[in-house]
């Protein structure tokens, strides 16, 4: 059952157009020119409870818009929404009890004081009782590693330490439905790895319906099974990251180092180039097995050493932008 | 209720956080007051001054206004709210089951609220303890002190309720700047912080009945040394409470209309 359903979302804004130069500034002061910028340009799609949507674009997509829209903080043109029985931007106050958001370029703990202090006034902006809270509390210091921060003025965290902090005060409340725009910039390998974990393990004890965007696509790879690809304001892919995978994917660049000499050909053989000591080919892996492709080549030549490489995603990201054209 | 209290025991936290702040403001609040009672004290010598307010009001006067200055003057300047709305944290605002501007308006009376418990005892000890005639005095009647102690309440919530219309305009001009010195130019002196409402020129005191400033402080310190009596206290307090419930109507209103055409900045 969907818990999430989006039908022809568009937004737009209108905004001052400013020309440089004095002149134009000065002609500008008098007379306001605007143009109008279409953010989002009907989105559909729906999202069943307990999934995991990566939902990625380029920077200016409109990714940020739609979240925002998703949680009643901006009100759409034109178009439906329901979530979990809500329209977000109607029934606000009371919807957004359902929902947990983080932005991760923004933060939502008070600077100056300890996380701790800022979690306390959560539990009465939700109204969550005495012993859910402790609860709650108890299970996400122990999952995110909280212990040694919470007591901590915030201002005297690190980027990591603060996005666990930020992540946890999305979660006090319980939300059925966890909105992250960005949760894993700028943070290093471990913090990444644990705030993955956890996103992981919610969802799947807690059946949390999530949406994330990320420009990080291992973030979408090691979570995400199902992707929105937004470009321009729309909707361009719905669908699963493999078959993604599957469809662009395929090349595969292998280099052996080898003295001796080849030349042959070969079907999903797409490229033989000679370089410094060896060979480096490309194949198609739908075509030609790359073990069967490696097998062959032992037959014919004494490999000294060989790499393979396969197409990562952020690759077949930049391939895919450049398809949809965005 | 209970999330409003939340609101004011952080912010008394983090105003705890600050001693030296506070330790600065309470110097700063005696100096000045010692600095006006000495100019008052010339002005009086210097010859028939035809005002009201006797030399040891207006010394009282002066007193109470140091003392109760970080939660009656205009210029509010916590950085919080402008901030918030100038970077886009705006959007966290919003994702509270809260209505936004009581929790504007509870965020700004806490701040007020916590900084004034910290500092006006301190000044007021040290104005009750200095020599005559520099020294504060005890207001003239139980009944008027009461009638003080209930305008200086109300004086609160409608100085609250005109800063929350300075975030609300900030929406629209996204600096705070402009909108807190034209508030405080105007609402500072008209409001009787730079000199008492009765040494006005007849004209502007005429005027500024008419604006909701001087009866945000003004009003309950001239209750209080007696300046206005009972019956016109009585009549004070009910302009306070139109002024309140007519800001508060306005800020409300106009709130919800610029929310729903609201754009978060910076993406």
């Amino acid at each position: 059952m969907s818990i999430i359903e989006v039908n022809n979302i568009s937004k737009s804004f209108r905004i001052v157009k400013k020309e440089s130069g004095l002149k134009n500034s000065i002609k500008s002061f008098f007379k306001r020119e605007y143009k109008t910028i279409e953010a989002v340009k009907n989105i559909s799609f729906s999202i069943d409870e307990g999934e995991i949507v990566g939902y990625i674009g380029p920077n200016g997509a409109g990714k940020s818009t739609t979240i925002k829209i998703l949680s009643g903080i901006l009100t759409p043109n034109d178009g439906k929404c329901s979530i979990n029985g809500y329209t977000p931007w109607l029934d606000r106050k009371n919807y957004v009890k359902q929902i947990g958001v983080v932005f991760g370029q923004r933060s939502q703990l008070w600077w100056d004081i300890p996380a701790i202090d800022t979690f306390s006034l959560l539990k009465d902006i939700y109204s969550i009782g005495d012993e859910d809270y402790e609860r709650v509390l108890n299970e996400l210091t122990d999952k995110l590693n909280l212990s040694d921060i919470l007591t901590t003025p915030v201002r005297q965290l690190s980027l990591g330490q603060r996005m666990r902090l930020e992540i946890a005060a999305s979660l006090l409340h319980e939300p059925k439905i966890l909105f992250l725009d960005e949760p894993t910039i700028g943070l290093d390998a471990v913090s990444k790895q644990l705030v993955r974990d956890f996103i992981k393990n919610i969802n799947k004890e807690k059946k949390v319906t999530i949406i994330l965007t990320t420009h990080d696509m291992s973030d979408i790879e090691a979570l995400a099974k199902r992707i929105i690809l937004i470009g321009k304001g729309s909707v361009l892919y719905d669908g699963s990251l493999l078959k993604l995978k599957n469809k662009y994917a395929s090349k595969v660049n292998i280099t052996v180092t080898t003295k001796d000499k080849i030349r042959f050909k070969k079907k999903g053989l797409l490229e033989t180039t000679r370089i410094k000591d060896g060979y480096q080919f490309v194949i198609d892996s739908k075509e030609l097995n790359i073990s069967s492709f490696l097998n062959y080549l032992t037959q014919k030549i004494s490999i000294e050493d060989v790499t393979i490489e396969n197409e990562n995603t952020d690759e077949l990201i930049v391939k895919l932008y450049e398809e949809y054209n965005i | 209720m209970k999330v409003y209290l939340s609101y004011f025991k952080l912010k008394f936290i983090t105003g705890l956080q600050y001693r030296t702040a506070a330790i600065a403001g309470i110097s700063t609040q005696i100096f000045f007051g010692l600095v006006n009672v000495l100019v008052y004290i010339a002005f009086y010598k210097s010859g028939d001054s035809n005002v009201s307010m006797s030399l040891s009001q207006t010394i009282t006067y002066l007193w109470l206004n140091q003392a109760f200055l970080i939660l009656i003057f205009q210029f509010y300047r916590d950085t919080e709210l402008y901030e918030l709305i100038k970077s886009g944290n705006l959007s966290y605002e919003l994702a509270r089951p809260q209505n936004l501007y009581w929790m504007w308006y509870f965020k700004i009376l806490a701040t007020r609220a916590s900084q004034a418990v910290l500092r006006f005892l301190p000044a007021l000890i040290f104005a009750f303890l200095i020599p005559i005639p520099y020294k504060m005095s005890l207001p003239v009647s139980i009944s008027s002190f009461i009638l003080f102690v209930v305008a200086l309440f109300l004086g609160t919530i409608l100085i609250t309720a005109i800063s929350t219309l300075y975030p609300i305009i900030v929406i629209k001009t996204l600096n705070e700047k402009g909108v807190v010195n034209i508030f405080s130019a105007f609402g500072d002196i008209l409001g009787g912080l730079a000199v008492p409402i009765p040494f006005f020129p007849k004209f502007i005191a005429a005027f500024s009945k008419y604006l909701p400033f001087q009866y945000v402080s003004d009003l309950p310190f001239r209750i209080y040394i007696g300046n206005i009596g009972i019956k016109d206290a009585f009549n004070g307090i009910f302009i306070q409470l139109f002024w309140i419930a007519t800001l508060i109507l306005i800020g409300y209103i106009v709130l919800q209309k610029l929310l729903k055409n609201v754009s978060v900045q910076g993406g």
